[in-house]
């Protein structure tokens, strides 16, 4: 009886796993995404600080226009694990933006060169102001966009990532959107103000226009000047915006992995001393 | 608790406060030489793992409050402030976010070891009961801790879940707005959820310490199942059990730390990391992990019952899944608490493992079919174990012979012993 049962338990198990994992990869939730390459990737990631340099000049140079960075100050461009500008580049950078401030003695508000303590001002003063200069759609702030998508990843991916520490599907997603503007295909209506990209996570189309193309943004450090290498290096600046602390955090979680696993390893032998005498 | 104590103070500063107030005797009683079953398996070091991540998440949420800002305007820029600005404001808040699903799943395995080695039996179902209370606080706690950060998934779960109440025939609506503090979720709602979520970690800590409480009068059950004959059968809890669950915290803190330094966002949505947004609903709305086979339950009566609405039908299931645990000592009429010695209600338990484990993935699952038609084949097996299995099997099953006492089952001495 016994072993029936537990056979039927499998039988059941392999049956209810099937149909239902079945139809969720089918359906395919969401772009498929491709891994990317990162060398903030895995315990021992690190950004590449001439990666994420290029990344801004991206951001600065094409993606400023509509989106803004609210949550990054000029100053945490010249801060450790990120993009490792100078103190007086991070001064002269802030310099050249205009930053409202006020009010005055006077009571009015006034205009002000940027200092490294400033946020990035967004490029619309509200989101009525950017909806009315986009055809209605609304640029989203970018400070936190690498860690705010992430396609679906199914089983049993899913719990594989747990093992292979994937963290990178934010960057990972945004490359594949920014490179994934195609030709619509043959049956597939694109509507007026809208472009074709199957990269994107709710829907096959976006209102925004393909904002990348070679040779749009002058690099100075000879990397080649093509979209997929402008799309890598916003992506993981983007990464370093979303998450500016993650180098000291790997670097703190590896001294703290390598001091639990001491501590665990000394507080076995020692339970296995004082347990010696005792059966159990 | 302190009847065990042998404790003499030594000193004129211990004497003088123990013929006033015996704390010092009573922590000794319970904690140094109170007489523990030998036996004890690691399955049994997680109520200990539990408590650890409770002070963990009492000491970063109170280090969190420091700089949070419950307000719906400034919410969710006061996080990013403590992620990016705050020294260790990183640190602090990925211990806390992650610490909330290793409470969960340090408690999830503590019940389950509860289950599987009939700890609910007499004479301990008050400690069970307390437990089953901890854990629906639990829930309340990290329901409303995640909606502080005011994000996307914060606001529409919270949106969801307070939507429930609506079901209730009559007062339902007044109910909701009750709760709202308006008639949406907004400011109000976040500020009473913030209030709560800091009251309820204390209440939560209150009654861990009845629950140790409640199980030191019986003192611990046992993977054998049968209590301490005689002094062969336990060792004083310190050193061996102290230095065992010390050991046994070390190692799920290197769980722990792989999520909060490696993977701190992997257990969370990307969805609240985009700010709240009443005029835009996310494509699925889904709760943290350790509450989808709950959410699976909510979803699964997708049709009127007589006069019940489906969507009350659904509260009702789920309420239910929870408070029929309250019950489980009274609803498994066998005598043998350890399922070692169980063939049959063993390959039941284990089957409602895998019950549990499946809702929870149907509960992530967008609320389409098949998926609907799984959530209920399962919420059946998930009911069916209680109201049917437990009940009917206590009657029926012929247990293996359990050894005389614990010493014997662990010198071998019976038949085919654990």
């Amino acid at each position: 009886m016994k072993n029936l049962m537990f056979k039927s338990a499998r039988a059941l198990a392999v049956v209810a796993g099937l149909a239902v994992a079945g139809p969720a990869l089918a359906a395919g939730e969401g772009p498929h995404v491709e891994k990317q390459p990162w060398s903030f990737a895995g315990p021992f990631g690190q950004f590449d600080k001439a990666q994420l340099q290029r990344g801004f000049q991206v951001y600065q140079e094409v993606c400023s226009a509509c989106h803004g960075l609210s949550y990054v100050a000029f100053r945490n461009l010249a801060e450790e694990g990120g993009p490792g500008f100078s103190v007086d580049e991070v001064k002269a950078l802030a310099a050249e933006y205009s930053i409202e401030d006020g009010p005055d003695s006077e009571g009015e508000m006034f205009e002000r060169d940027g200092k490294p303590f400033d946020k990035f001002p967004s490029p619309f003063p509200n989101e009525q102001a950017a909806r009315a200069s986009n055809n209605g759609a609304y640029p989203p702030d970018l400070s936190l966009m690498a860690k705010a998508r992430a396609a679906l990843r199914g089983f049993p991916w899913f719990v594989l990532d747990v093992a292979t520490q994937y963290q990178e599907n934010g960057p990972d997603y945004l490359y594949g959107l920014l490179t994934g503007y195609h030709e619509a295909p043959e049956g597939v209506e694109v509507p007026e103000g809208q472009y074709y990209n199957p990269g994107f996570i709710s829907g096959s189309t976006l209102a925004m226009a393909p904002p990348l193309s070679d040779e749009l943004v002058e690099y100075s450090d000879g990397s080649p000047m093509t979209v997929d290498q402008y799309a890598r290096d916003v992506s993981a600046f983007l990464m370093w915006t979303a998450e500016p602390h993650l180098e000291s955090r790997k670097r703190i979680g590896f001294g703290v992995m390598a001091f639990l696993i001491l501590f665990a390893s000394l507080l076995y032998f020692t339970k296995r001393k004082i347990w010696r005498d005792v059966d159990h | 608790m302190a009847g065990h104590s042998t404790y003499e103070p030594q000193n004129a500063g211990a004497k003088w406060l123990e013929r006033r107030l015996p704390v010092l005797s009573l922590v000794h009683g319970s904690f140094v030489a109170f007489p523990t079953p030998k036996n004890l398996n690691y399955w049994w070091t997680f109520g200990g793992i539990a408590f650890f991540v409770l002070v963990v998440q009492l000491i970063t949420g109170i280090v969190l409050v420091m700089h949070y800002t419950p307000n719906d305007a400034l919410a969710f820029a006061s996080v990013e402030h403590i992620m990016r600005d705050v020294n260790y404001g990183w640190l602090m808040r990925y211990l806390h976010s992650n610490g909330a699903s290793m409470f969960f799943f340090a408690v999830y395995i503590h019940i389950f070891r509860g289950m599987y080695y009939g700890s609910y039996k007499e004479p301990r179902e008050i400690a069970w009961i307390l437990g089953v209370l901890l854990f629906f606080l639990m829930v309340l706690t990290a329901f409303m801790g995640y909606v502080l950060p005011w994000g996307q998934m914060s606001l529409w779960g919270a949106t969801v879940i307070t939507n429930l109440f609506s079901a209730v025939p009559v007062v339902g609506e007044a109910i909701t707005t009750w709760l709202w503090g308006g008639f949406a979720v907004g400011n109000p709602t976040l500020n009473r959820f913030f209030s709560l979520h800091y009251l309820l970690p204390f209440v939560i800590l209150g009654v861990v310490m009845l629950h140790i409480w409640a199980f030191h009068v019986a003192g611990n059950n046992n993977p054998v199942g049968v209590d301490p004959k005689s002094d062969k059968d336990t060792v004083p809890f310190h050193p061996y059990y102290t230095l065992k669950d010390l050991f046994a915290i070390v190692v799920f803190m290197i769980l722990f730390s792989w999520f909060v330094f490696y993977l701190p966002n992997y257990l969370g949505h990307a969805d609240n990391y985009i700010p709240a947004n009443p005029m835009v609903t996310p494509a699925h709305i889904v709760p943290e992990w350790f509450l989808l086979p709950f959410y699976a339950i909510l979803r699964a009566i997708t049709f009127d019952i007589g006069p019940i609405p489906s969507k009350l039908g659904g509260v009702i299931a789920m309420g239910g899944a929870i408070a029929i645990l309250f019950v489980l000592p009274w609803l498994d009429t066998s005598k043998v608490r350890s399922a070692n010695y169980r063939p049959v209600y063993r390959f039941f338990f284990w089957l409602f493992f895998f019950t549990t484990i499946m809702l929870g993935w149907l509960g992530s699952k967008p609320a389409e079919q098949p998926y609907i038609a799984w959530i209920q084949f399962f919420t059946v097996l998930y009911f069916a174990h209680f109201l049917i299995v437990l009940p009917v099997l206590g009657l029926i099953e012929t247990p293996r012979k359990v050894p005389d006492s614990i010493n014997d089952a662990v010198l071998g001495k019976s038949s085919d012993a654990a």
